[in-house]
């Protein structure tokens, strides 16, 4: 859905990380789904994942990477801007046990927040394992622990939580798992953690809804856009 | 706002074309595709085709680079399953996209479609600059125009519109030959092959290191080949495409010399923008003191 939205807030929350806050029409917007911002003086949209989500407010955790980030983290509130939101499939939050896992790497552990507040609502015992390259890009911890969380944080320097990456740290057995981060890590996982959970990809993309064929990755189930079929996927589908 | 391609009436002149609108089927939770004047679908060719390595898509100032390769299912799921799944929604005329990598397989694909769909024109893509030993031989030599467009009107009675290539010292010498050759309408511009570098990484942002640039810069130049086709090959009608994203455009296209108007890479930024064109086109015609589109097409 195309809509305009207002922006109530932007701050940066860590090293090169901002959240921004949106007022507009929340409806149909799902753990994992991710929204297209039309950034004024960019050509194309850019795709985030959505942080949370209650009642008109959306919440957008994004990394200053390129030009239409930085553009973003120059706005403040007040300004609006053209989103299309709840694109592409989401997690499957009907998979999860009672226990469950969310692995998340750097700005891949926003669609994590969204996800982690619907599995406590529903009264799932969630644990959060969360990496980041060091101390200052470290974000979400208190969120996740404020809905009750179990939460580890690991550093690849060690200048907070534990030092190492994630797959370092996973609980074993690995219950089913909602992850979302770089390609190094979803490797890391697939290897340690195996295939029962779900990943959700980060391809660079065109149009972000299914129109251009920008971002197509093959799966065991054939060749399928992030952006629509995606960007969660079964892990076991993905040929990584 | 009724204009003609031939002895084909479209409602009007808006078209998504080829490679931003996926089958057609794909557009339609953006709008309702029995506004559009028609839809030219994803380029199909004989076998299926993941395309290209990722990234495949690169940003430009006033567009982007696409070097997707010509994913596609091949023709045998296009005819089973991605037509009939655009007919459920769609009611209004087909522009079937066809490429291939041999005249035989431009020859078989074309003549598949045409027996087995209700398309209403095949639009032979032979300009595509984005895929190695692709399409760019046959669009940038008069002679290799020339005989894909033999071989196609030789298997099919359907309008054939060859889509030309930009990347050409002279676009008129490869439009004439095609016509002369047979073809009973033009589509340009493809895109404009172009590179982005990523100066971090000292390394072409695109997998494939060049693609086809598109969007608003390429409207000049696309304006400008148009004009001159038409000049070159009066009568012969013409689908402008290259950079129109708006109702404004869309006419300058026609006072250029096209009959019906593309819109391609402007659907990815806003996949509704064929709708908000149609909506926009009474308007300024109204503005402009245009009764009939049919009446500007190549006044300029």
């Amino acid at each position: 859905m195309k809509s305009e939205w207002h922006i109530v807030s932007n701050e940066r929350i860590a090293e090169r990380v901002f959240r921004m806050i949106l007022r507009g029409d929340t409806a149909g917007i799902a753990p994992g789904q991710f929204v297209e911002v039309l950034v004024p003086g960019c050509y194309l949209r850019r795709p985030l994942s959505v942080g949370d989500v209650t009642d008109d407010r959306l919440t957008l955790i994004y990394k200053m990477v390129g030009e239409g980030t930085a553009r973003m983290a120059q706005m403040s509130s007040g300004q609006t801007l053209d989103i299309l939101t709840g694109l592409g499939h989401g997690y499957d939050l009907t998979k999860a046990g009672e226990q469950v896992l969310l692995i998340g790497g750097g700005v891949g552990v926003p669609p994590l927040m969204y996800a982690a507040k619907e599995l406590r609502a529903a009264g799932k015992h969630v644990q959060v394992v969360m990496g980041f390259n060091s101390k200052g890009e470290v974000f979400g911890e208190d969120t996740f622990r404020a809905m009750g969380c179990e939460v580890t944080v690991c550093t690849m320097d060690g200048s907070y939580g534990t030092r190492g990456v994630v797959t370092d740290v996973l609980p074993t057995p690995t219950p089913f798992y909602y992850a979302c981060g770089p390609m190094p890590m979803i490797k890391a996982i697939l290897r340690t953690a195996g295939t029962n959970g779900q990943i959700s990809m980060e391809e660079r993309m065109g149009c972000g809804v299914g129109l251009c064929m920008g971002c197509t990755i093959e799966t065991t189930e054939g060749f399928q856009r992030v952006c629509k079929e995606g960007p969660v996927f079964n892990a076991g589908a993905l040929k990584v | 706002m009724k204009v003609r391609l031939g002895n084909i009436e479209l409602a009007n002149p808006v078209i998504p074309a080829s490679g931003t609108c996926g089958f057609g089927q794909e557009m339609s939770e953006w709008l309702d595709l029995n506004c559009l004047g028609a839809v030219s679908t994803k380029g199909t060719t004989r076998e299926a085709r993941y395309g290209n390595a990722l990234p495949r898509i690169a940003e430009c100032p006033a567009g982007l680079l696409n070097a997707i390769g010509l994913q596609n299912p091949g023709v045998d799921a296009v005819i089973a399953h991605e037509i009939p799944a655009l007919r459920r929604v769609y009611k209004g005329p087909i522009i079937a996209n066809i490429s291939g990598f041999s005249i035989e397989e431009y020859a078989y694909v074309c003549e598949r479609i045409d027996r087995e769909t209700d398309a209403a024109i095949l639009e032979v893509n032979i300009s595509c600059p984005n895929v190695q030993h692709g399409g760019m031989a046959f669009g940038t030599s008069a002679q290799a125009a020339a005989e894909v467009t033999r071989a196609v009107k030789a298997v099919t009675h359907k309008p054939v519109y060859m889509k030309l290539s930009p990347n050409v010292t002279d676009i008129t010498a490869i439009a004439c030959a095609c016509v002369e050759s047979g073809a009973d309408g033009l589509c340009l511009i493809n895109t404009v092959l172009g590179m982005r570098i990523d100066i971090r990484r000292r390394q072409p942002v695109l997998a494939n290191r060049y693609g086809g640039y598109s969007g608003p810069g390429v409207f000049p130049i696309a304006l400008r080949m148009v004009n001159q086709v038409s000049k070159a090959c009066p009568g012969v009608p013409i689908i402008g495409c290259g950079g129109v994203s708006s109702a404004q455009e869309v006419i300058e296209m026609m006072m250029g010399g096209a009959s019906a108007v593309e819109i391609g890479a402007a659907n990815l930024q806003q996949p509704g923008v064929c709708r908000q064109i149609i909506e926009d086109l009474p308007r300024v015609m109204r503005e402009l003191k245009i009764n009939h589109l049919q009446d500007i097409i190549g006044i300029v």
